[in-house]
């Protein structure tokens, strides 16, 4: 296990280095200037040249990018020009309200999938099951932005039930900000978890000791809940880690359809402004996580399942 | 030379997964793939002859009313310019399906190559070649999109480059998997013995037992391809306006949602009917040809 802990860590870092430098190459391999962008079409030479000393660009190649990957390290990602403030300060403003939103969503898909998932199992071909199958993929199918803006629609304009734009304040508020918004991320959750737990549940209560326990007449829910429900999970804790790059998509949607603060709404207003400090710094603290989060559930199964240590 | 046929034979035998027609009457078991086949086709019919079924110019400016509800003049109402909103509904489909198809497909012919290079070439290939997939794979998905469209500017041609080159990691890893499988197989050891080269093992054996896989994945990918430009659309990062677009229909009658309803009806019926008839079609597909697939990516 050790072994694979370095190896697994020693990728980990290799795929930070090599992202790190392909988004670096992206930006600098494009035509254009970025700081005529920046300052616009009035700018004379002077101002240019003095942009370009400030931000680097008067350097060779190879010295830009290890001053980048230096400035990293100290968690520096470079400096945002229209604020004047540094860009990891605002990116890292804004990450709580991605991080809650991601949280909420998938905590109550989660706990709404896992019953369903059993349920769907021990009724195996029933009509709850069939229909629950069906809908399952049809959740997962329809973009989580388009559930957003019906939600929208009938709960807020037509319903007037609940608030449609922003976070809220004070606890009660920002829970009441959070439904609709997350009830649009984790919809299709609900359905990719609950068809997970109920695969790998009917593998589980094939087996000999979930036989065993039923011979003992030990009640189906108590076996579900006690024996097989503890390993079915499996799957799910480490598809989260994965999960993350696609609720991060669908919070950059979310964000902007529901006008909530957070990363998505920082680098859609940062795209449309030509912002591009901020827009590289969102893409690298986004890539942070996904490696980290990808590399944490890899170690996870490879610690409760062996065999997944030898592909590495 | 009979024997060398022999083995071309027999290799490709297991993949013999049936004719089209048995293919179809599985099809016609499976409900749900039914109903994707009718609205994959009910969408593919309506994007090719669009000019034919519209009843106004989709981009004309019209003097008559605006947010318009739906009436015999106007099918679906009129937009915040007066537009027709079904004339626009009508060809908005063609960006989805255009998109799909090249950027899938570019990124399946590079994913197949790539592929085929980590699984049959040196060992310091392959890693190089995993280190760049799973690069690209830890890029964050819309974020990244949005990057690379702030540099390269808004527009189809970004959205097509972004989905083909996130997408082409996870064909050339299902390439390499069965390739390196099939390389040390007795059959590829036989037909190498009998002094075949590469390029021959690669295109008669390699190819065909890796193509069909490969098929029903690009397959499973159609909706979150369409899913994935009518987001951006939606962003406004997608195709220029006035091009009539799903996402930019549904983003229309966002802004005007206090207004009238009908945009937003308008603009995301079409896009769950498309991305439910693909994923419907797709995991039909799987089901049919191969139940196991996805299971190990």
């Amino acid at each position: 296990m050790l072994l694979y802990l370095i190896k697994r860590v020693v990728l980990a870092i290799a795929i930070v280095v090599v992202a790190v430098t392909l988004l670096f190459l992206m930006i600098r391999a494009l035509p254009g200037d970025p700081a005529a962008v920046l300052l616009g079409p009035r700018a004379t030479p002077e101002m240019k040249a003095q942009l370009h000393e400030q931000m680097g660009l008067d350097k060779p190649f190879v010295v830009q990018l290890a001053a980048f990957f230096g400035g990293l390290l100290n968690g520096d990602l470079g400096f945002d020009v229209f604020s004047r403030r540094p860009v990891a300060d605002i990116v890292f403003e804004q990450l709580p309200y991605t991080i809650e939103l991601i949280l909420v969503s998938i905590l109550w898909a989660v706990s709404v999938a896992v019953p369903l998932g059993c349920y769907s199992a021990m009724r195996r071909n029933s009509v709850i099951d069939q229909v629950v199958g069906v809908v399952a993929v049809a959740t997962m199918a329809i973009p989580s932005f388009v559930v957003a803006v019906y939600a929208l629609l009938i709960f807020a304009v037509m319903l007037g039930w609940l608030p449609a734009i922003g976070a809220g304040n004070g606890l009660w508020d920002r829970l009441i900000h959070l439904i609709l918004p997350s009830l649009a991320i984790g919809i299709s959750w609900v359905g990719y978890v609950s068809r997970l737990v109920r695969a790998s549940m009917l593998e589980i209560l094939g087996e000999t000791h979930i036989r065993m326990a039923r011979s003992f007449g030990i009640s189906e829910w108590r076996i579900v809940a006690r024996y097989a429900l503890p390993l079915a999970i499996l799957p799910t804790v480490t598809i989260l880690g994965v999960g993350i790059a696609w609720l991060l998509s669908s919070a950059v949607f979310i964000e902007v359809v529901f006008a909530r603060p957070g990363i998505g709404a920082l680098i859609v207003n940062a795209v449309n402004t030509r912002n591009y400090p901020i827009v590289m710094g969102t893409v690298l603290v986004t890539t942070f996580l996904i490696v980290a989060a990808t590399t944490i559930s890899d170690l996870i199964n490879g610690a409760l399942d062996p065999r997944t240590r030898e592909k590495l | 030379m009979a024997s060398l046929e022999a083995i071309h034979t027999e290799a490709n035998a297991g993949q013999g997964h049936g004719s089209f027609r048995t293919v179809l009457r599985q099809l016609r078991k499976n409900r749900l793939g039914t109903l994707g086949v009718v609205l994959v086709l009910f969408i593919a019919v309506s994007a090719i002859f669009a000019p034919l079924i519209i009843t106004h110019d989709p981009t004309r400016i019209m003097v008559g009313p605006r947010l318009a509800d739906p009436s015999l003049n106007f099918l679906l109402g009129t937009d915040q310019l007066g537009r027709d909103t079904f004339s626009r509904v009508i060809m908005g489909g063609r960006i989805p399906l255009l998109v799909a198809f090249v950027s899938l497909g570019s990124s399946l012919a590079v994913g197949l190559v790539l592929g085929l290079l980590a699984g049959f070439g040196p060992r310091w290939l392959d890693n190089l070649l995993l280190l760049i997939f799973d690069t690209i794979r830890s890029f964050p998905g819309i974020i990244f999109a949005l990057a690379v469209i702030a540099l390269l500017g808004p527009s189809l041609t970004s959205v097509i480059l972004v989905i083909a080159i996130t997408s082409m990691p996870i064909y050339a890893r299902v390439v390499r998997t069965q390739t390196e499988a099939l390389r040390s197989s007795e059959y590829i050891a036989a037909e190498r013995s009998m002094g075949a080269g590469t390029n021959r093992i690669l295109a008669v054996h390699v190819l065909p037992n890796v193509i069909g896989p490969l098929l029903i994945l690009v397959s499973m990918d159609v909706p979150a391809v369409i899913a994935v430009e009518a987001g951006l659309s939606f962003l406004g990062m997608g195709v220029r306006p006035p091009t009539p677009d799903w996402g930019a229909i549904l983003n229309d009658g966002y802004s005007y949602i206090h207004e009238s309803v009908w945009l937003v009806i308008a603009g995301g019926i079409p896009i769950t009917l498309a991305t439910l008839g693909f994923t419907f079609l797709g995991e039909a597909l799987r089901d049919i040809f191969d139940p196991k697939l996805r299971k190990d990516l």
